[in-house]
């Protein structure tokens, strides 16, 4: 099959089975409803039927974040692996959640400690949400200035890994200083969850999320010139620094808002670009930006409806489900030591 | 340094160095059209920080790079990118990257926003692979290359890249000797045919004194500049031998033990 044949073979397939899972995930629930019941509650029936009040207050909503959360890891993930020139660079292994995770403890636990409280839902979503930006921006910015002058790979993953362990070890203090109340909403926040992000947030997370992609779309050219090397990137005339600055500004937002509002959701940064590298047989980001975000968007999906066990009246923690897809991605790029870079 | 000459490359008073360490200092040379020239000296005298100052990829710490007439610092970095190319030592060797995309890349300072190739950049990219003999290899992944294949790669994005000023670092290291006066043998070609001012840094020392049309030698931090046989004749060349135990024969032109 010729590159760009398979290129559309991919990008058809990829957005039929998008498709059919996000009817999946809209019919599939701890509470069975008759795809007719859904079908009118999308629809505009009688808008107070419990199949309603499901459809459209809880299960459409969570398959917009799903989309939208699995569209962003894996958009700041690729951009991040390019960057550092790393495969196994992303938001969650650079300890840019991690530092997104402490900005919101400050915030949740660090306020109440302190005789603050936000009131108002949306002064609260606000804090969180820029709290995290704050939080994931200085950890990035702190890698990005040691990258400059560290070459290696392993020594930045290290590095991330350490500035992930620090932010878990003070908000491990937070927490144990704080009282119940202010405990309780912050473990629930931890566990990550696309069901809990309410409309309020939805409306911050989703023009948040639109922004940061088209931010990462604008840049396929200098993604590509990065390939080569800062020395080629320079050499045929890219601002590298303004090129750092919006990859910066991308990645915070992207992964910044989605852990602010859905708690820290690994390895689909870092597995879902490899995975459309293989699918799609190529390096160049015009193709791979949209086909990662493509695949991120329907591997949250179906990590959603896995997560919620339908049938079952529970729901399992999203981010114990994206680690138990995306860790056997990892290993097989680690122990196939291909050469992405 | 012939002030009625026009050079593509003119180095004013150029001292390099990083802190307090210099390289060399006061180069005033220039490179013109067409002249193949190759840059030799031993480790760390500063043959790739000048290539990279160049390319205004490094400041000097005095002086300055002139280009086509104009001092870098009054050029864009996209303008730059029209007048110099460059061949770094980086290995490029991306899984799944296409050959025709990375000659396609070196049309970067030409196209839009997306990378769009029109119909001119698409001709350009052919005839460059044509150019380098890799006409075949345009459909290949980068990691399915051997290092001679790369090489000519690269130079073919050089080429695409369509600058009068085409700039190499050490783009025979790693090669088998073949290869090496293969890769010699084309970039003179491209100076000599296309009018390019080719400069590129060597440990290939035979390679340099048969092949190129002049050489630039730093040495102990001075600058030298002239034909293979000037140099020879100069007994500059017999300097970079200085304090080792092997020494340059000026008849046979190459290298012998002196003992």
């Amino acid at each position: 099959m010729s590159g760009s044949r398979r290129t559309i073979f991919c990008f058809v397939s990829l957005s039929v089975l998008l498709l059919v899972l996000l009817c999946a995930d809209i019919l599939l629930g701890s509470v069975s409803l008759s795809p007719a019941d859904v079908w009118a509650a999308l629809v505009g029936g009688d808008p107070d039927s419990t199949a309603s009040v499901i459809v459209t207050r809880f299960r459409l909503p969570k398959a917009v974040v799903a989309l939208l959360v699995g569209a962003a890891l894996s958009a700041s993930g690729l951009q991040m692996q390019t960057l550092f020139r790393n495969p196994l660079a992303g938001p969650y292994v650079l300890g840019i959640s991690s530092g997104a995770s402490l900005g919101v403890a400050l915030f949740l636990l660090g306020m109440p400690l302190l005789g603050l409280s936000a009131s108002g839902d949306l002064l609260r979503n606000l804090g969180v949400v820029g709290s995290a930006w704050v939080g994931a921006a200085l950890i990035l910015l702190v890698i990005m200035v040691v990258s400059v002058r560290i070459k290696d790979i392993m020594a930045i993953l290290i590095l991330g890994m350490m500035f992930g362990s620090a932010a878990s070890a003070f908000v491990e203090i937070l927490q144990y200083l704080s009282p119940e109340g202010a405990l309780k909403s912050f473990v629930i926040w931890t566990m990550g969850s696309l069901g809990g992000v309410s409309s309020g947030q939805l409306s911050i997370l989703l023009p948040v999320t639109v922004v940061g992609l088209l931010i990462s779309i604008c840049l396929v050219k200098p993604l590509n010139m990065l390939l080569l090397g800062e020395n080629y990137a320079r050499t045929m005339g890219m601002n590298i620094r303004r090129v750092r600055g919006l990859i910066f500004l991308s990645t915070t937002l992207l992964a910044g808002t989605v852990t602010a509002f859905c708690g820290p959701i690994g390895f689909i940064g870092i597995a879902v670009p490899h995975v459309a590298r293989m699918l799609f047989a190529e390096a160049d980001h015009r193709v791979l930006m949209p086909a990662s975000m493509l695949l991120g968007a329907t591997a949250m999906l179906l990590c959603d409806i896995v997560s919620q066990m339908p049938g079952y009246d529970m729901v399992l923690p999203i981010n114990t489900i994206t680690a138990l897809l995306g860790i056997p991605v990892v290993i097989v790029v680690i122990v196939r030591n291909r050469k992405v870079f | 340094m012939d002030t009625q000459r026009i050079y593509t490359i003119e180095l004013h008073g150029l001292s390099l160095g990083y802190g307090d360490r210099i390289l060399f200092e006061n180069a005033d040379i220039g490179f013109g059209w067409g002249e193949f020239t190759a840059l030799i000296g031993r480790n760390g005298t500063g043959k790739s920080t000048l290539l990279r100052t160049i390319a205004a990829l490094n400041r000097p710490l005095k002086g300055e790079v002139w280009l086509s007439g104009k001092p870098l610092s009054e050029l864009s970095s996209r303008e730059i990118a029209a007048r110099i190319s460059f061949v770094s030592t980086d290995e490029v060797r991306v899984t799944n990257l296409k050959v025709a995309d990375v000659v396609g890349l070196g049309r970067a300072p030409y196209t839009n926003w997306f990378g769009t190739l029109s119909a001119d950049d698409r001709q350009r990219v052919s005839e460059a692979l044509a150019l380098v003999g890799m006409s075949g290899f345009a459909r290949k992944s980068m990691d399915t290359l051997s290092d001679g294949e790369r090489q000519r790669v690269m130079i073919a994005r050089a080429l695409a890249q369509d600058t009068p000023v085409i700039l190499l670092d050490e783009p025979t290291a790693f090669l088998d000797l073949p290869n090496k006066y293969e890769i010699c043998l084309l970039l003179r070609e491209l100076a000599h045919k296309q009018g390019k001012c080719i400069l590129f840094s060597t440990h290939d020392l035979s390679i340099a004194l048969e092949m190129c049309d002049t050489i630039a030698m730093i040495d102990d931090g001075r600058f030298y500049y002239g034909t293979a046989a000037g140099l020879i004749a100069e007994g500059t060349i017999q300097h970079l031998f200085d304090d080792t135990s092997i020494c340059f024969d000026a008849v046979t032109r190459g290298v012998r033990l002196k003992f």
